[in-house]
């Protein structure tokens, strides 16, 4: 049944899919945990409720994020040796060390203080538990740092040397960390995280907005997302600017598939805005283009050369389609995002914020918007970079597992049915809490230092139950 | 000849430390999935439930380090031995999705909770079965050309791995059973004392039965073990065993409530060190050594400064975690 495809296919498109999948949940757990600690420190810095309410409104939501993160993120640690087992072998004493340093430093940093954050509020403590939601959030960030560093290795790999079994052998740490598109791609990527949460954080204080403009934690949250969108948006397009300009620089080909530039142009490179690629005949149909304003874009000058992919071997072009549309999605809605942005200031400006209602309808569309971005750039910078797992050193054909077909696309399969139905409940759940609105008084997790704390040894049940401890529904 | 204590065989223990910590700490979460039908809804579940809720996050984080720890120290075994392992580990994985997610899904959607019960005894049991399949597929040997995996796809499926399979289902369970003696009363406690009771000798006959078929699953394993004279040393584990399994009967008889988990874990830690004993210095029996499987020297030396100071921090806010979580549980708070 699965002859016509064949295995390397197969494990490709596992690995993007669930890839894919894990990655929205730390691009929206990352920023997150940022924000849960930023209202919980306002909260005991202003000892205003409302940050409170708000904290523990969007701490039910971080809790089921989180856990589909982690579990579609146990997936991912094993993939490496399941279906590609010939890079683990090869890279792994370069990119081993990365991600053991990521467990180290920050999985169990989130896990061991996540408990503590979701259930430990009356037991330890106000101190200490902005002190363990402080730790989650930080290991976040400190998660992002190494799997970018791994995966920046493989895009411009620094600081190695091979021996006689083929594998990559580490010669300088710093340089194998620090690699040339590391600074570029983290900064990019945990910036992108920040904005997928904030336009997640407008959208659901849009929506409450529409329905009741004067709830007070709706207001609170729809004003410092929007803040947070007007300040990232531009900064992330010039930070994305710079991360091309570095592509450009470490891996050429994978630039001329985002700008569909199949031909050199020793005179100016035009930027085709849109068009159809067709990788066979090697040029974008129906291209609608922009005279010389690639070579500005990339060079800062409009007659400055630019190479295409007929100076590349036709074996190491990347599959220009995928490149070229997801990079205009990607780029399209950082735009939008920076419009959405720049709109909510001037409406904060003319003091309008909380009741002009096309704002409120705009943010509400853009609120899934940074999740589509994060995948279509991930998908530009992946697919752009092969056919190579390890950037021009490691071919993706020769890094597979020796699988045979049947066995991946069971895997396939089954990953597919289950992750829609997990991760669809678990949407519909987020969705669920989402839709409803953050009022003041949202029970406490726990009693807290006010109230008196039960006998030593036992664990009030709500410790240790978020739905009905934290629950705004109750 | 290689020193006695050199970084491979240091990273070895760290690993092999990583794989017990994470059997310590998540058997009993997975061992409680596993119980799950046997308590009855509503409170005995809940109470359950409550017991390891702020920590299997990060029990099953030490899976991820023995995982990742295995591809970063010894990436040509993590290349054979994945690949071989296909199908149960990948089983796994999806099994711990499911278990995984029902821990905040079952609150969340009180209509369905039933089916996310059900979600996280399947994934349990699934999980814990998939893992001793593996451990008994690896014991039994893989079929290596190269640096690649060379076997078939169905090579893992043996008695003798199911054998493995089931015992560890039945050991989880038992970790499960005596981590609720320890941390609840009332109906769950009694209810946990009349399953243990039931799962120590299944245990105890498990247990014998892998041990007294692995020495002949090939030659050098009976070496191993009954070569003299560390057939003195070897010879400790089995008495040990007996020792601790007497200790666990009397135990549960008497209800003791904090010795039976314990001992439960030592009769882990043993079957741990009697693994240890057979396989050394093999990762791959018979196929491949930890020298020979070792990344090289720079990147073990580069790892270990890290996790001498992060492994003992881990293990301190680990604790912390715990003592704070410590006590009895409760099925539900404000009276």
């Amino acid at each position: 049944m699965f002859d016509q495809f064949d295995a390397l296919l197969l494990a490709r498109f596992q690995f993007a899919f669930t890839v894919s999948f894990h990655f929205i949940f730390p691009a929206f757990s990352i920023g997150l945990a940022s924000y849960l600690a930023v209202l919980e420190g306002l909260w005991l810095w202003t000892g205003r409720e409302v940050y409170l309410n708000l904290f523990r409104y969007w701490l039910k939501i971080f809790a089921l994020a989180f856990a589909m993160g982690v579990v579609s993120g146990i997936v991912m640690s094993y993939q490496f040796g399941t279906n590609w087992s010939v890079f683990s072998d090869k890279a792994g004493p370069v990119i081993g060390p990365l991600m053991a340093y990521e467990v180290m430093t920050a999985f169990f940093l989130e896990a061991g203080f996540l408990g503590i954050m979701l259930f430990g509020m009356g037991r330890v403590g106000r101190k200490l538990h902005y002190t363990a939601t402080l730790a989650v959030a930080i290991g976040t960030f400190i998660s992002a740092f190494w799997i970018l560093s791994a995966n920046s290795w493989m895009q411009t790999p620094a600081g190695y040397s091979v021996n006689e079994a083929g594998q990559f052998v580490p010669e300088d740490w710093w340089a194998n960390i620090f690699n040339p598109s590391f600074p570029y791609r983290l900064v990019h990527t945990v910036m992108a995280a920040y904005l997928t949460t904030a336009l997640v954080v407008g959208g659901v204080g849009a929506w409450h907005l529409l329905r009741d403009r004067t709830n007070k934690g709706a207001r609170v949250m729809f004003s410092m997302a929007m803040g947070m969108v007007a300040l990232v948006a531009p900064l992330q397009i010039v930070a994305g600017d710079m991360h091309g300009l570095n592509t450009l620089e470490h891996q050429p080909a994978k630039v001329m598939a985002m700008e569909g530039h199949f031909e050199s142009h020793p005179d100016g490179a035009p930027l085709i805005l849109f068009g159809i690629p067709d990788q066979e005949a090697g040029t974008v149909r129906y291209a609608i283009e922009i005279p010389k304003a690639s070579s500005l874009i990339l060079k800062h000058d409009f007659n400055a050369p630019m190479n295409g992919l007929d100076t590349v071997d036709r074996a190491n072009w990347p599959y220009v389609p995928v490149v070229f549309w997801s990079f205009r999605i990607m780029v399209g809605l950082g735009f939008l995002m920076l419009g959405l942005g720049m709109l909510s200031l001037w409406a904060r400006f003319r003091g309008r914020l909380f009741d002009w209602r096309p704002l409120h309808w705009l943010a509400l569309a853009m609120g899934p918007a940074g999740f589509v971005a994060v995948i279509a750039g991930w998908v530009t910078t992946e697919v752009g970079r092969q056919p190579f797992t390890v950037y021009g050193l490691l071919k993706t054909a020769a890094s597979a597992s020796p699988l045979e077909a049947p066995a991946v696309a069971v895997s396939l399969l089954t990953f597919i049915v289950v992750y829609f139905i997990v991760f669809g409940a678990g949407t519909g759940y987020i969705l669920k809490l989402m839709s409803k609105a953050p009022h003041p008084g949202e029970t406490g997790p726990e009693p807290g230092p006010d109230h008196p704390i039960r006998t030593a040894g036992i664990t009030p049940a709500p410790a240790v139950n978020p739905a009905r401890t934290l629950g705004a529904e109750a | 000849m290689t020193p006695l204590l050199d970084l491979p065989t240091l990273w070895a223990f760290i690993i092999a430390f990583a794989v017990f910590a994470y059997v310590v700490m998540d058997g009993f979460d997975l061992g409680i999935g596993i119980l799950f039908p046997f308590f009855a809804p509503g409170p005995e579940r809940d109470s359950a439930m409550n017991s390891v809720a702020p920590v299997w996050d990060g029990n099953e984080t030490w899976l991820v380090l023995g995982g990742g720890g295995l591809m970063a120290a010894f990436p040509l075994a993590y290349a054979i031995i994945l690949p071989a392992l296909y199908a149960p580990i990948i089983a796994m994985v999806l099994a711990l999705i499911f278990r995984g997610v029902a821990f905040e899904f079952r609150w969340r959607d009180p209509g369905h909770r039933r089916y996310w019960d059900f979600a996280f005894t399947t994934g349990s049991l699934v999980a814990t079965l998939a893992q001793g399949i593996t451990l008994g597929a690896l014991l039994q040997g893989i079929v290596v050309e190269e640096r690649s995996y060379a076997g078939g796809w169905w090579d893992w499926l043996t008695p003798f791995s199911l054998l493995v399979g089931v015992s560890l289902v039945i050991g989880y369970a038992l970790l499960g059973a005596t981590w609720l003696i320890m941390k609840t009363e009332g109906a769950v406690q009694s209810h946990s004392f009349r399953l243990a009771v039931k799962l120590a000798p299944a245990l105890i006959v498990c247990i014998g039965a892998v041990s007294a078929v692995t020495p002949f699953l090939n030659g050098a394993y009976y070496e191993r073990w009954f070569d003299w004279p560390q057939v003195l040393f070897t010879a400790q584990v089995p008495l040990l065993v007996g020792l601790c399994s007497g200790m666990l009967l009397v135990g549960l008889v008497r209800r003791w409530e904090y010795w039976p988990f314990l001992l439960t874990l030592s009769l882990f830690g043993l079957c741990l060190i009697g693994l240890g004993i057979s396989m050394f210095p093999y990762v791959v029996p018979n196929a491949v050594t930890i020298h020979e499987a070792a990344t090289p020297q720079v990147s073990l030396r580069f790892m270990l400064v890290g996790a001498s100071v992060l492994i003992p921090t881990i293990l301190a806010y680990t604790g912390y975690a715990y003592w704070v979580f410590r006590g009895k549980t409760g099925h539900e708070g404000y009276h």
